[in-house]
């Protein structure tokens, strides 16, 4: 073979590699570069999937705001699909990812952004955006006041950052509350503390538990009585574990939830569960219809369900004979650490999906941004207990002056919500987020899921012992394809510029060119060899 | 000699085997009896698919004794095609407790030989009393129901319809549960077409949801 054969071959073979390389990763849409100028001339027509908590007022309100900014940009016309669970938004969208078929703006969650990221360009990356000096946060052409990067809570833009990049913008905040029967626990001879422990939980739940001769309760006369029931076991892990500054998963996705921490708090609920202290929304239902019913007295649930907790709730789902009378508080979770409270950050998020068309983009943008104008987040924020995501709402003479009417009337200044959104806004700076990653929203799952295994175990009569645990470890490792997880990298390689880990065929291409170079290589020298003979 | 009794001891091993099997099946009226949390396990017939997920399937069934409302039962995706209605099925599981609706979950089952399609039983007369929960899950009638309201749970066609109807003076909420029946079927449609004051016969499974909350399967002008 002469030099100027193999260097052709070289040549070929790197012209495929390329090729090989190059398609991995473009079978997507081309990535988003904000356009020059807005054409208003263009018609565009974009699907916004938004979430409520089965509340009309919400529906009303993203109706409104929907006409507020065709009003603005009457060349944009926003089609509005309704959801009331965020899983079946999720489900939908990555089922539309394949066909190319998502909405144009979604409300979400950042644990599963990172799972749409996994289709190439499929999530359109926001810093462009925001930093726009036309379009931008606050933009010079922006037909609304929106705000500036700086009036978004910084603490909740940054629950946005993927990878080093943001990926969605907060459009609520809230965070769990528990809602206590004071009435019933003073009746049981407690005095509630500033600060909820779980010490204190477990011990008021286990008094509520005694019986009269004719297993009649005796704290609230009735059959029924389960004083401590949580809406959320992944959360209550998730907070649990932070709160004792234990493993639940490292940044770039390493699984540390299987620990020593875990498996006590496990022996803690089996040991409450076991005897009917504690139960779950999966296994009972809405701790809220137990509350108002009297039949539970420690109902933990999101401060966005505010307004169904309390004998006098707007919203209620048990009938009018079985809601019972008692003073209700509004307390934050329990905490192993009073003086360190910890509670989680949540609440729905807005991310846009890329399109072919990126004016149709910037349409989706727009509309973004006119989410998080005061109109629309006061009016939604006070839905429920949540909070507006800028300064500049939340600092507004308009929603200062709602939460100071609270307790006026119990419909829109309820004030069991206005007390769940003051909640969130005096602990703001004690929240967290878990780490976010492809396979985080997995690992969530199986936080509480070992909850919920334990709770029916025990009250199955299972006996739960270090081989219960052992087995229960394995059982979500394998369910939720944990070990698939395991440090497999965070999200920013994911995404759109990483093509991602090389195919199997060009990883054998390399070395089939590694290979020829060894051997070209060899014939040159013997050339070189034999020519110096 | 010896090895016809070994043959005869075998087989009289497996038919002993069989017979515990057998005993262990309950009848409506143990699954009833049983305490909630309690291993259960019941011959029945599928009579009516809600939906299926990750190898989860939920399932309406009913023997002639009573029926079961089958919550997230293990499933694959092949045989979930084979839950025709109809098709009789044994259901291992636990009894559980949601919001007053009586289910089996953690459930596995197998597909046993056998068909029984359960007709609708006019229970008009047992609403508003205690003996209707005794029928929780059947496949049920009510006629002469008149709508007072109806309303998406979302406010826009796509996800349930809530249904008040009464009848004698006393309104019940009823639901079309959009896993079991869809937005493109002809009930869903007929039921968002429905204005208050109609009169109407609603056949559904009796479903529970702190307090009757049957699942409507169809929906007719009352005779």
């Amino acid at each position: 073979m002469s030099n100027k054969r193999a260097a052709l071959l070289l040549a070929q073979l790197l012209v495929c590699l390329l090729a090989l390389t190059g398609c991995h990763g473009s079978k997507g849409l081309e990535a988003f570069a904000v356009p020059q100028e807005f054409d208003e001339t263009q018609q565009h027509e974009i699907t916004f999937w938004a979430k409520n908590d089965t509340n009309m007022t919400q529906v009303a309100i993203y109706e409104d705001a929907i006409r507020g900014f065709e009003a603005l940009y009457p060349n944009i016309r926003v089609n509005l699909r309704l959801y009331t669970d965020y899983s079946k938004i999720y489900n939908d969208v990555i089922t539309n990812i394949a066909t190319q078929t998502t909405p144009n703006v979604c409300i979400t969650y950042p644990d599963h952004i990172a799972t749409y990221m996994t289709g190439t360009n499929s999530v359109v990356p926001l810093d462009a955006l925001f930093e726009n000096e036309k379009y931008g946060l606050g933009g010079s052409e922006v037909r609304f006041d929106s705000p500036t990067q700086e009036e978004i809570i910084g603490q909740f833009l940054g629950e946005c950052v993927l990878g080093g990049r943001h990926y969605a913008v907060p459009f609520m905040r809230s965070t769990e509350a528990c809602y206590v029967n004071r009435t019933y626990v003073e009746a049981l001879g407690f005095t509630l503390p500033e600060t909820l422990t779980w010490d204190f939980i477990w011990e008021v739940s286990e008094a509520a538990m005694t019986k009269d001769e004719e297993g009649n309760f005796l704290v609230n006369g009735q059959k029924v009585m389960i004083p401590f029931i949580y809406k959320s076991t992944d959360n209550m892990m998730i907070q649990m574990l932070r709160q004792r500054n234990a493993g639940y998963s490292t940044d770039d996705g390493r699984i540390e939830i299987f620990n020593d921490t875990t498996r006590e708090l496990l022996y803690t609920v089996a040991e409450h569960a076991k005897s009917g202290a504690f139960s779950t929304f999966k296994i009972s239902s809405y701790p809220a219809n137990f509350l108002n019913a009297g039949q539970c007295i420690f109902a933990v649930d999101s401060t966005a369900g505010a307004t169904w907790m309390g004998p006098d709730a707007p919203l209620i789902d048990i009938s009018e004979e079985k809601l019972v009378d008692f003073e209700i508080e509004v307390m934050t979770i329990p905490q192993f650490d009073p003086e360190h409270p910890k509670m989680i950050s949540q609440g729905p998020s807005v991310c846009i999906f890329n399109k072919e068309d990126p004016q149709e983009v910037l349409a989706s943008w727009l509309f973004t941004q006119y989410l998080l104008t005061n109109d629309v987040q006061i009016a939604y924020a006070c839905t429920e207990g949540y909070v507006p995501v800028t300064s500049k709402a939340q600092s507004s003479g308009a929603y200062q002056e709602y939460l100071a009417r609270s307790g006026e009337d119990n419909d829109e200044h309820y004030d069991v919500k206005i007390r769940a959104s003051k909640l969130l806004l005096d602990n703001t700076h004690s929240t967290f987020v878990t780490p976010v990653y492809n396979g985080s929203a997995s690992l969530r799952s199986a936080a509480g899921q070992m909850i919920e295994e334990v709770t029916k175990a025990v009250r199955r009569k299972k006996t739960v012992d270090d081989a219960f645990m052992e087995k229960l470890f394995a059982d979500m490792t394998s369910l939720y394809r944990l070990d698939q997880l395991a440090g497999q990298g965070k999200t920013e390689m994911i995404g759109e510029d990483d093509p991602g880990p090389l195919p199997d065929a060009a990883v054998a291409l390399i070395a089939a060119l590694a290979g020829t170079w060894i051997l070209m290589g060899a014939y040159v020298l013997r050339q070189r060899i034999r020519k110096k003979k | 000699m010896k090895k016809f009794i070994a043959v005869l001891l075998t087989l009289s091993m497996i038919l002993v085997g069989c017979a515990a099997l057998a005993e262990g099946v309950m009848t409506h009226a143990d699954y009833a009896a049983a305490e909630i949390d309690a291993e259960v396990v019941v011959e029945t017939y599928v009579q009516a698919k809600q939906s299926w997920w990750d190898n989860k399937a939920t399932v309406y069934c009913q023997s002639e004794d009573g029926a079961y409302f089958l919550y997230e039962m293990a499933c694959p995706e092949e045989d979930y095609a084979k839950l025709v209605p109809g098709t009789k099925i044994r259901v291992t599981g636990y009894k559980g407790e949601w919001a007053g609706e009586v289910e089996i979950v953690d459930a596995t089952f197998e597909i046993l030989e056998g068909c029984y399609i359960a007709e609708p039983a006019d229970m008009t007369a047992l609403l508003g009393t205690d003996e209707l929960i005794a029928h929780q899950n059947e496949l049920a009638v009510f006629k002469g129901m008149t709508i007072e309201a109806i309303e998406y749970k979302n406010g826009q066609p796509g996800d349930d319809i809530y249904v008040t109807a009464s009848v004698n003076g006393q309104s019940y909420s009823f639901c079309v549960e959009v896993y079991l029946t869809g937005t493109d079927t002809d009930v869903y449609k007929a039921v968002g077409e429905l204005k208050a004051g109609d009169v109407v016969d609603i056949e559904g499974f009796l479903y529970w949801y702190e307090g009757v909350n049957p699942h409507i399967i169809s929906i007719k002008a009352a005779a």
